[in-house]
């Protein structure tokens, strides 16, 4: 029997309808939305062919391809460390979770031999695969959207022509609910739009080659250009930098910090070789980016400038370009410090370790003495790359792809015989010594995290 | 897993794991003692060895990073031992006790490919990670320029 009085019952009854008013709305609001996002996301499957045979491609098609395959570096993320070229496999370490590359070869099964050119385009263009599910943004869809139909066609002919390989991909390790690719749809709204790419009539030929090459092809943005939480792009910061992998991807617009400015030169001996004295040897994933792909012979040296062209414009290296060489003369002035006994405990460190292979003097760095001043790791904002390369070495005696740093040079790990205090004060000690540069933070602590994350790109 | 490499210009298979320092595969599998321990961390140069013509510390340098690699020892720098810097150091009579001079000479060949007329300048920065407890140093300079200007007078290498 009940206690309340009748007036207190009917206003609990009329505030519960309601609440259950409201609360049904929510839920019909909530599933219309779902209904409404799933149909948003869903695509319709494409239907598989035949393998096309691979003489059906004119060779010079198939030879294009060739080569815009090697400008987008297609190879480094579609081909496991050993394994067989475009056979997926690959691991991208990625803030969601271990996302490997898939098999581009043209097997029918495993890989994307049951493609028709449409369901190809559609993918690059889109990001959706075959079968209508989308494809994470690790493709970077996103960039090759830009891509002219004759490159797409050309790309289509080189892949298809390639030797199948019969490789079924680990799954990727992104935790559950994320893993649902229709929610890519929801990545799309907010940081895709398809469009073609539209070149600068009020720039050279040249330049807007190298817009299109940077943009549409290499993607260089995937890696030079700041993501917000989400894995977007940041807007706003085209090319401002990111930390990919455990290591820095520098700003290249003039933002950056390297002493000897990136001229069109100077770019392109990098891009084109992997190494160059006036700022470094190229590493971790930048040298996928480079070696079996923008230094194959089959990349003409007209693109690699254009792409230059394009960057040292960005980071108005022209404007600097005096810099270079009033740079080069302080670096090789410094180079000796520390040779001759100081009171320094971290000169001598330098001194006993280091300078033996890195020491230098005028007129200019040689190739095989890796010059730290003008370095360019020295220069960036953190200490990061400096420490992955003091821990793990650099090793380049083998003559097949992906090898980093300069050929023939192989600089010992380190992190095997000096502590995080040490690497720390080798880092202070330079950054003081060589450049002019406001010290590093927190070094000790940076080194020791570095060193508990392991070589991530290997 | 073995790690193939060209050694004093043979081809030789290292049975040890891939993360072995170079200087004990050379000295306990391959037999080869002329490169020698001094501290196991980088810090005086006795195990300095070439690798690809480089000199390279082997006492932490794995065995894996030198997978395909042309790597010399002392043993190797010369057949007949009369590289220049080989008899300039007999000329000068540069070592005392001898422990850290294959170190010493296999560094000062790289000073020299690369410095081919040293100033003291070079040599100390160059030289500066190769330490001998002995303090032979001012011959070790001696030797060094006397085999520039045996070099510069037409040597080999």
């Amino acid at each position: 029997m009940k206690l309340s009085s009748s007036r207190d019952s009917g206003t609990d009854w009329k505030r519960s309808r309601k609440t259950r008013r409201v609360l049904v709305g929510s839920l019909l609001a909530v599933f219309l939305a779902g209904v409404v996002f799933f149909a948003l996301a869903w695509r319709p499957s494409i239907a598989p062919i035949a393998r096309p045979v691979p003489a059906s491609f004119p060779a010079d098609l198939v030879a294009k391809g060739e080569t815009l395959s090697a400008l987008g570096h297609c190879a480094a993320c579609h081909t496991a460390p050993g394994g067989q070229s475009f056979a997926g496999g690959y691991a991208l370490h990625t803030p969601f979770g271990i996302i490997y590359g898939d098999n581009i070869s043209p097997d029918p099964e495993t890989g994307i031999g049951a493609w028709s050119p449409e369901a190809f385009t559609r993918a690059m263009r889109e990001g959706v695969a075959r079968d209508g599910s989308h494809l994470l943004p690790a493709f970077p869809y996103y960039a090759f959207t830009q891509l002219s139909d004759d490159d797409i066609k050309a790309l289509y002919a080189y892949l298809m022509t390639r030797p199948a390989a019969s490789n079924t991909v680990p799954a990727n390790t992104i935790p559950a609910p994320l893993r649902i690719r229709a929610l890519q749809e929801g990545w799309k709204i907010l940081f895709f739009r398809s469009a073609r790419f539209r070149p600068n009539p009020s720039k050279s030929a040249e330049w807007n080659r190298g817009a299109y090459l940077a943009n549409a092809l290499s993607d260089c943005s995937g890696c030079h250009t700041p993501r917000n939480v989400l894995g977007g792009e940041e807007g706003g910061h085209p090319y401002a930098g990111w930390l990919i992998e455990g290591w820095i991807a520098p700003a290249l617009t003039d933002t950056n910090p390297s002493p000897v400015p990136w001229t069109q030169q100077e770019l392109f001996t990098y891009l084109r070789t992997g190494v160059t004295p006036l700022h470094g040897a190229t590493g971790s994933t930048m040298a996928l980016a480079i070696r079996g792909a923008l230094d194959l012979p089959v990349v003409p040296d007209s693109d690699v400038r254009a792409i230059s062209l394009y960057f040292s414009e960005m980071d108005h290296a022209s404007a600097r370009a005096n810099n270079g060489e009033t740079a080069t003369q302080e670096a090789l002035a410094s180079s000796s410090l520390g040779s001759v006994q100081e009171r320094d405990p971290d000169a001598d460190l330098y001194a006993s370790a280091c300078m033996s292979c890195h020491y230098n003097r005028a007129p200019t760095p040689l190739a095989a003495r890796p010059e730290l001043a003008l370095n360019s790791s020295l220069s960036l904002p953190e200490p990061t790359n400096f420490i992955q390369v003091v821990l793990n070495g650099v090793s380049n005696t083998e003559t097949d792809n992906n090898a980093e740093g300069a050929a023939g040079l192989v600089m010992p790990a380190y992190g095997w015989s000096l502590t995080n205090s040490e690497v720390a004060r080798l880092a202070a000690y330079l950054r003081r010594t060589r450049t002019k540069l406001p010290p590093w933070n927190d070094l000790e602590k940076k080194v020791a995290s570095i060193r508990r994350e392991g070589p991530a790109y290997h | 897993m073995m790690t193939t490499f060209d050694l004093n210009g043979r081809t030789v298979s290292a049975r040890s794991p891939e993360d072995t320092p170079l200087l004990w595969v050379i000295r306990d599998e391959l037999g080869l003692t002329g490169t020698k321990f001094g501290c196991g961390i980088g810090f005086c140069g006795a195990c300095t060895v070439h690798v690809e013509g480089r000199a390279t510390r082997s006492c932490i340098t794995p065995v894996g990073a030198v997978a395909g690699a042309r790597v010399t020892t002392i043993e190797g720098l010369d057949p007949q031992g009369k590289q220049p810097l080989q008899t300039a150091w007999l000329e000068m009579q540069v070592p005392q006790c001898g422990y850290c001079q294959s170190g010493q000479i296999m560094q000062a060949a790289t000073l020299l490919k690369d410095f081919p007329n040293p100033t003291d300048q070079d040599i100390n920065a160059v030289m500066a990670g190769s330490v001998c407890r002995c303090m032979t140093y001012v011959r070790i300079r001696k030797a060094i320029k006397l085999a520039a200007a045996k070099m510069e007078g037409g040597g080999h290498e």
